[in-house]
């Protein structure tokens, strides 16, 4: 195991950086440090400029070695954007599912090269359009699913063999991931061809996106349920998609970001190993999901200590003996709260450099978030300058020629290095506590996300933070941006839609579809096929969320603040 | 007679489950001292004006980032005067379109903050327009 530098040239450098200091130090008793602080976004402090010494305990081969090989810091496959470019996947969902089924093939016509779909509000938590609780919401801020019928519309034309899809659900996932493969199945597509990802992540519902249904403990029961039918089953398919993005807009910064997002994959490992699943088996398919935020460096670094961590923990915590097992594979959304609603033409520059961020970082996957996002859904005007985003910086930005580019920085090395190890005293708190699980019935992730929020507020507020636009470069001057609508009509026609497949459907088949669905929550039996076979009579979202709920419980939010 | 303490509710309607913004406010209002009731996530419209009436609250800040605001907003306002308490304050925050917020305005809302508003800026206006009710 051999360091990368010798003592020698260690100590002339340190002589050499004593010279340029007493130079500075001259220069600013002239005129002082342009900032009272220079700081991320995370407000962690950077320093005026980084050498060799800054990564003169670093091992080539042990800590950054070659892309593909363990333990991963340039990348997990060996030839990254040399061989194949990231999945170009914008997070799309709208109105009625004929409405987003012409969206997606829109974006699939502009370029795209994986589909993402973003549900309704009444979807996301398990209820359907006429529930008294849809009432306002249906299609607002996603696509509107009740039964298989809309699952058909929604993919109606698309080659869903050939190009994997991404579902951002999560207590309703089983039965969504359940329609989905209904509807492979009823075009005469194999569940062992399909590929794509459910979200499927509970414990960051808990802890930051919160959309809620069952308690924390038979969530996680359910969850392994998905990773042991979808090993089994569906092998193209990422059973969970381990997310960061959500932590971090609800407030965190990047260290928390990482902690909690592979305190959570911990989680879901032991949870999938006390079930008796091979880690090897199941491990490959998990996947994870992490925010590009505004400070490019630090989002870089950021990607590559998880990529580093991840494979540590799986070979000597979990001992996979799998490579596959010790690769963390990412999408990336960058960050939609570091957009305004002031100056929104702005946003198209922000979105470029966290999207650039996430392309030197290495990520499988990449949604662009549009001008327009702080507003509404995005027009497809809108969504569709964020899709050229992506390909401008894959066709002409030359940030795919080499693999990690960035390795070698002493800059990005230092802050990789600081964020593994910061990353990683978080996690030992969390261990501490008992595990994942423990720390969100104790708030512990919940309150530290409120307490870095709050900060990170009051120093906009001050104007120790800048926001352009909105709180320096101000201007009275509004710049016209045209919103979408979604027509009030659309949940009329829903309702109407969703009566007319229920009078249609075997109400018995139905009935004992429901049955066997809750004697398998209740014996402890797998739940995907009994959700399979539901989905397949058309029973529908709210009628299978049901059960669980009689089963397992409705969780309500604490309202901790 | 010395005012008593200002009784603000913060509050969620409907499904959205976007609480970053209304717990920061929450905070800054109990910061500023206010007393503070945070009604949580996943609240219908009813159960909000029942626990404003029960905490017998001058003012109730609705949040929300998930485009229900139309129809959860004005139930909010409805309901208030369904139960003849009218006179308690309704403000509102997040997602919120120009032309909606002139819609809200007219339908009885105090006033609507939009992304890029500051905590003290929502505080002073408050000390300022909103008093208590009795």
């Amino acid at each position: 195991m051999s360091l990368t530098y010798n003592q020698k040239i260690m100590d002339e450098i340190k002589e050499k950086e004593k010279e340029w200091e007493n130079d500075l130090n001259e220069a600013f008793s002239v005129s002082p440090e342009r900032l009272e602080r220079f700081i991320t976004v995370s407000d962690k402090e950077i320093k005026k400029i980084y050498t060799p010494m800054d990564a003169k305990s670093q091992d080539f081969l042990r800590d950054i070695g070659f892309p593909g090989f363990y333990p991963f810091t340039r990348g997990v496959q060996s030839s990254m954007y040399r061989g194949r470019l990231w999945t170009m996947r914008m997070f799309a969902g709208l109105g009625s599912a004929s409405d987003t089924n012409r969206r997606f093939h829109h974006l699939v016509e502009q370029g795209q090269t994986g589909l993402s779909t973003a549900f309704d509000m009444p979807t996301l938590m398990g209820y359907d359009s006429d529930s008294p609780r849809a009432r306002g919401e249906c299609g607002k801020c996603g696509v509107a699913i009740d039964t298989l019928k809309d699952m058909e519309d929604l993919f109606d034309g698309l080659p869903i063999e050939k190009i994997t899809t991404s579902m951002t659900i999560n207590p309703p996932a089983p039965f969504i991931w359940g329609m989905y493969v209904a509807m492979a199945e009823k075009r005469g597509i194999s569940r062992s061809v399909i590929g794509g990802t459910i979200q499927n992540d509970m414990l960051k519902e808990f802890i930051a996106q919160k959309t809620f249904m069952c308690p924390p403990r038979p969530s996680l029961r359910v969850i392994t349920d998905t990773v042991e039918f979808g090993t089994k089953e569906i092998p193209r398919w990422n059973t969970i998609s381990i997310s960061g993005y959500h932590i971090r807009e609800a407030g965190s910064t990047a260290v928390q970001e990482l902690a909690f997002t592979v305190a959570d994959g911990i989680a879901y490992t032991q949870a999938a190993i006390e079930r008796g699943l091979d880690v090897d088996d199941f491990a490959p398919r998990f996947s994870f999901f992490f925010n590009s935020h505004l400070d490019f460096f630090e989002e870089i670094a950021k990607f590559r200590a998880a990529r580093r961590m991840w494979a540590r923990i799986m070979k000597e915590r979990f001992k996979a003996k799998n490579p596959r097992s010790w690769w963390l594979r990412f999408h990336t959304q960058t960050a939609g709260c570091s957009l305004t609603a002031q100056q929104p033409y702005n946003n198209v520059v922000r979105t470029a450099l966290q999207a650039l961020a996430a392309v030197v970082g290495g990520t499988q996957s990449l949604h662009t978030n549009s001008l327009d996002e702080v507003l509404s859904i995005p027009t497809e005007e809108a969504a569709t300058i964020a899709l050229r985003t992506q390909q401008i910086i894959a066709e002409e930005s030359g940030a795919g020629n080499t693999i990690d580019p960035l390795g070698g920085s002493y800059f990005v090395e230092a802050l990789t290095d600081q964020m593994e190890e910061e990353a990683l005293e978080v996690i030992q708190k969390i261990d501490d506590l008992g595990g994942m699980l423990e720390a969100i019935e104790k708030n512990y992730p919940q309150k530290e996300i409120a307490d870095s929020a709050y900060k990170y507020q009051r120093q906009i507020d001050e104007k120790v933070r800048t926001v352009v636009g909105v709180n320096k470069y101000v201007t009275e001057e509004r710049m016209p941006v045209e919103i979408l609508e979604i027509d009030e009509a659309l949940e009329k026609a829903q309702v109407e839609k969703l009566n007319r497949v229920k009078s249609e459907r075997n109400h018995r088949k139905v009935k004992e579809c429901l049955e066997t669905l809750g004697e398998a929550c209740v014996s402890g039996k797998n739940v995907m096929s009994p959700i399979i076979e539901a989905a397949k009579e058309y029973a529908t979202l709210q009628e299978m969320c049901d059960v669980f709920r009689s089963v397992f419980g409705q969780y309500r939010d604490p309202g901790i603040y | 007679m010395k005012e008593r303490k200002l009784r603000v509710m913060v509050a969620k309607p409907g499904l959205d489950g976007h609480d970053r913004g209304a717990r920061i406010i929450a905070r800054a209002f109990r910061d500023a001292g206010f007393e503070v009731v945070y009604t949580g996530l996943h609240q219908t419209p009813e159960e909000i004006v029942h626990a404003a009436i029960q905490e017998d609250v001058d003012m109730i800040g609705l949040s929300s980032l998930a485009g229900a605001h139309m129809y959860l907003f004005p139930r909010v306002l409805e309901l208030l005067r369904e139960n003849g308490v009218e006179d308690v304050a309704v403000l509102g925050g997040g997602v919120i379109p120009e032309d909606d917020i002139t819609v809200l305005r007219e339908a009885g809302m105090k006033k609507i903050f939009t992304p890029g508003s500051n905590l003290d800026g929502i505080v002073q206006w408050v000390k300022e327009n909103i008093k208590p009710r009795s």
